[in-house]
């Protein structure tokens, strides 16, 4: 459409006029800030568009953060405030806005994103600026020695580890699975992650079928997948491609012949499709809330979210924004202001337990090692409430052995 | 690969084809009769299906919100035609086309607001939940229903336009409206009845759309790019254009599904590539329209 070639064509102005600027400032020296100053962190993330819901979520979870900072007296007696803006879901636009947030706003750090592409725009104006970035994607494509530097840090989940935790639950050796997979990085990743379990595990591929990405219809490729007749089909796309899958799945009757997995099962949809849609989907997950039982720390985030939220609980992707800005807080406290080499060394050194158990940032990729859900969504006459969606089928504790080791992910060891 | 594979997939062609033909049936009917390029009809689509659902949730059943959602879509549409593309008639086709552009981001804007902008679930009725056996596979059972219930309604509309009286004055009034004007037909009522219809054929779509997919505010977008490729293949303006244009591309969309699944979506664009070289004004399409 015309219109939004206009956009861009005017973003991509603007983001030049910003790169010289940038260049500009980069080569004057560093004026000093006063110590009673605020603390600023930017929080790009896109409030229009499919994933809205999901940013709306981020943004409550890491204003909760702030508050709760705040509320003890701040970092060092600085307050902080948390600078939110619309990146669109927009390589370019989250440039521009980064960019703004670091020259004119004067951020000390940045923390969010929820796309492969738009994380990967951010971290490129952050590490060429020296600005913190503490990525809330779940693509991991940053902690690669390429695009890594050591003012990137990546809170969010990665591909390798969720599918490696839902294969382990699932997959059994001698299984056949199929795979439907969104034809772009995001489902790619996930794609490698599932071969790499089924490899240990022992279980055959028996199709791959690659779906345009943003697909509104699924059943031209199920009676091919039902011919497959596999054990298992694993569906590796993201948001909206994830409801509407699934649900055709189910018309088509595939449930009836094979289990459904995901690599990530998405709370927002799980609500857009309903119970039924969904009953026996087992996927992996970040956070649920029901997880209060088992963890304290899940229990405290609950009640201060719900507190500031009118009793609404977090979800999954709202608990990013949460831990994302609070172990960067956490850290800016431990090294006593915003210095930004002070506070990525506290990152590294950081050990922390806010939603869901102790996490760390793995030295050389600085990827947050942390627990892995494995959830499975609930029958409706099961649930307990509305809120009651996933049954906890594990919870597999946070290892390096998780993780792709640093050497495969191009670092020096 | 079997035949019976085969035959599956030429089904779930034809079920996504149907759905198609209905809501590129609107936008060419409208183009046809009135000039009009209707950039809101994918938001009327998805409006369509917000409406079905309302209306099952008031009336506790699937079928009035079938029934009712068109109407109501429908006579909104005539409201719309009245208020605001009335004006433009006469005018360049620049001119109803932003103007429906702007309508359909008031329309979206407006349902993330009254909605939300998450998805909603819109439950398959109950008496077509689940897969039929047809021997050589299942095929669900709510997109067999879709095929025969957009089987009848063209039938219905075939035989209005071709065997009513009604049906003689509107193709007269998309020849040649001065005439019809001096005959003593008021063609501003053709006009309203026109849009009205395309937006309830949108309407329709939408609802019967909706238990196959996740309702939400942008469901439009694509339905609207796609119902475009099928009225440029057919012939803008051209109804057995839309019809045959539509399940072509389901069909294609299918069959290359099974072949090479990543070429899906732009097989229907390369379809239409090859039609505009060899036949500029779509298959059924009259010369000198041109997309």
């Amino acid at each position: 459409m015309p219109k939004s070639g206009s956009t861009s064509k005017i973003t991509r102005r603007t983001a030049l006029a910003g790169l010289s600027a940038g260049a500009a400032l980069l080569a004057m020296p560093r004026i000093g800030r006063a110590a009673d100053e605020t603390v600023r962190i930017g929080f790009p993330t896109p409030l229009t568009g499919p994933f809205a819901a999901e940013a709306r979520d981020q943004v409550k979870c890491a204003e909760l953060a702030v508050k709760l900072v705040n509320d003890k007296g701040g970092i060092g007696g600085r307050k902080v405030e948390l600078l939110v803006r619309d990146d669109k879901l927009n390589a370019g636009e989250a440039a521009t806005r980064t960019l703004e947030l670091i020259e004119k706003d004067k951020v000390h750090a940045v923390v969010g994103a929820l796309s492969s592409a738009v994380q990967l725009a951010v971290n490129e104006v952050t590490r060429a600026r020296g600005v913190i970035y503490v990525s809330i994607s779940q693509s991991d494509t940053i902690n690669e020695a390429k695009d890594f530097s050591k003012y990137t840090f990546h809170e969010a989940l990665n591909p390798h580890m969720t599918t490696a935790a839902v294969a382990r639950q699932t997959l059994k050796k001698g299984m056949k699975v199929a795979h439907l997979v969104a034809d772009y990085a995001y489902g790619h990743e996930m794609l490698r992650g599932f071969k790499r379990a089924q490899a240990t595990i022992g279980a055959d591929t028996v199709g791959e079928i690659l779906h345009p990405f943003g697909a509104a219809d699924y059943s031209t490729f199920m009676p091919r997948l039902m011919s497959l007749r596999p054990d298992v089909l694993c569906i590796s796309n993201f948001g909206r491609d994830q409801a509407n899958a699934i649900k055709q799945a189910v018309d088509f009757g595939v449930k009836q012949q094979m289990k459904i997995v995901v690599p990530v099962i998405l709370h927002n949809q799980r609500l857009a499709v309903g119970p039924d849609v969904f009953e026996g989907v087992v996927g992996g997950s970040n956070y649920f809330w029901g997880l209060e039982t088992q963890s304290k720390s899940a229990a405290s985030f609950n009640t201060a979210f719900k507190a500031a939220n009118g009793g609404a609980i977090p979800t999954d992707y709202g608990a990013y924004g949460y831990s994302g800005v609070g172990s960067l807080l956490a850290a800016m406290q431990a090294a006593g202001g915003t210095e930004t080499d002070k506070v990525v060394d506290a990152l590294e050194k950081l050990q922390y337990d806010i939603t869901k158990g102790p996490q760390h940032y793995r030295k050389c990729d600085h990827q947050s090692v942390q627990s892995v859900l494995v959830l499975e969504s609930k029958k409706k006459s099961a649930m307990a409430n509305d809120n009651d969606l996933f049954a906890i089928l594990a919870n597999d504790a946070g290892s390096d052995e998780l993780l792709r080791s640093c050497s495969e992910l191009g670092h020096a060891t | 690969m079997d035949l019976s594979l085969i035959i599956m997939q030429l089904l779930s062609g034809i079920a996504l084809g149907a759905v198609l033909v209905i809501t590129a049936l609107g936008l060419t009917i409208v183009f046809g009769m009135l000039g009009v390029v209707n950039f809101a009809h994918g938001a009327l689509f998805m409006i369509g299906a917000y409406a079905g659902l309302y209306l099952a949730s008031l009336t506790g059943s699937f079928w009035w919100g079938l029934l009712l959602a068109p109407v109501l879509i429908g006579a909104i549409g005539m409201l719309i035609e009245f208020v605001l593309i009335r004006r433009l008639y006469g005018r360049s086709i620049d001119d109803p086309l932003l103007l429906t552009f702007g309508l359909s981001y008031i329309l979206v804007e407006g349902v993330r607001i009254v909605f939300g902008s998450d998805g909603i679930p819109f439950p398959t009725p109950p008496q077509l939940v689940g897969v039929l056996d047809l021997g050589i596979g299942f095929f669900p059972r709510y997109r067999l229903f879709v095929i025969a219930l957009v089987a009848v309604v063209l039938l219905v509309l075939w035989l209005t336009l071709e065997k009513t009286r009604v049906g003689l004055i509107v193709r007269a009034g998309a020849r040649d409206p001065t005439i019809m004007q001096v005959l003593g037909v008021d063609i501003g009522r053709v006009w309203l009845a026109i849009f009205g219809l395309g937006v309830g054929l949108a309407a329709l779509g939408g609802v019967l759309a909706g238990p196959m997919r996740s309702v939400n505010p942008e469901m439009g977008s694509l339905v609207l790019a796609e119902a475009f490729v099928v009225t440029v293949i057919g012939g803008l303006g051209s109804i057995v254009g839309a019809v045959v244009a539509g399940l072509m591309v389901g069909i294609s969309i299918s069959l290359v599904a099974l072949f090479a699944p990543e070429m899906a979506t732009i097989v229907m664009f390369g379809l239409m590539a090859v039609v505009l070289l060899i036949r500029p004004e779509g298959l059924f399409g009259v010369k000198g329209r041109t997309a």
